[in-house]
């Protein structure tokens, strides 16, 4: 059955990126997340206590990126109204995020693509941010999925 | 902290966990304005209704990072979270415990590192896994690096 929002035509805006956008990691931030989650590991809540870890100060905890807000491309569909779900997330780690580190976060539809549900037509579409630290390191790739039905 | 956890210490069926989360209406609150999620079925209670919603409910994206709590803590300081997967199947609502656990699925070396591939997931007071997930990690070696 042909789909009725992901069209071959919609399909085409995979692959656009959003405009890139740098953060300046602050400490505060760092450990307002890890107190909001409830993790209270060193290396995100002290700097006294990081700097005595092989990290050697304090860095950010895995999930910290969503704190970044970056912008994701703008999906155009013909659904006039929907409501909205996170589905999940994929994250690769690489390089550690430090506090005082300048990321750069840029982000790219990677899939766009529709099934049926038991309330009608469920799209799904999956975004790749990718997580640049001020030397040119890539620290974290995130892949999240948002469900509209 | 949890002394560390080495390679060789681990098999297929090693237990991670528990890390028993007991999330507040206040720690939905905190993580909006942590994560700058502030999407209100996480907590307004009539617009959560108002969606057809049990009440407020857990972000996901809370979710994902206790189970990111709970792979930090396994790795150790010399371990290392490579992956971290969770899929948000179920609903969960503050004042209810959930419980994050997980289990050791692989165990190879890989360009001279050690991993571990693992299971994971959140389970509620039923036992219901409402978000499984799945997580990479690079241990250290008694035998060095």
């Amino acid at each position: 059955m042909a789909n009725k929002y992901v069209t071959d035509e919609a399909r085409k805006q995979i692959g656009k990126v959003s405009e890139p956008r740098t953060y300046e990691v602050e400490r505060g931030a760092i450990r307002r997340f890890a107190e909001a989650i409830e993790d209270p590991n060193p290396r995100f809540n002290s700097e006294r206590d990081a700097r005595k870890t092989r990290f050697g100060g304090m860095i950010a905890p895995p999930t910290f990126c969503r704190s970044m807000g970056s912008p994701i491309p703008n999906v155009k569909l013909d659904m006039p109204t929907f409501r909205g779900l996170d589905g999940g997330s994929d994250w690769e780690y690489f390089v550690p995020i430090r506090a005082g580190d300048r990321i750069t976060a840029q982000s790219k539809l990677v899939d766009l693509r529709e099934a049926a549900g038991r309330l009608g037509p469920m799209v799904f579409t999956v975004v790749e941010t990718t997580y640049t630290n001020q030397f040119g390191e890539v620290c974290v790739i995130q892949r999240s999925t948002s469900i509209r039905y | 902290m949890a002394k560390q956890i080495y390679f060789e210490d681990v098999e297929v069926g090693t237990e991670i966990g528990p890390l028993e989360k007991n999330p507040t209406t206040q720690q939905l609150v905190r993580y909006a304005g942590a994560s700058g999620d502030f999407y209100q079925i996480h907590y307004d209670k009539d617009f959560a209704l108002g969606n057809g919603l049990p009440g407020v409910i857990l972000h996901g994206a809370l979710k994902n990072a206790f189970l990111g709590h709970l792979m930090t803590d396994f790795a150790g300081e010399h371990g290392w979270l490579r992956k971290l997967s969770a899929q948000y199947r179920g609903m969960d609502q503050p004042g209810v415990k959930i419980v994050a656990r997980g289990k050791v699925t692989k165990k190879y070396s890989e360009g001279g590192d050690h991993m571990v591939d693992c299971e994971i997931w959140l389970e509620n007071a039923k036992g219901e896994k409402t978000t499984p997930g799945s997580a990479t990690v690079i241990l250290p070696s008694r035998a060095g690096s």
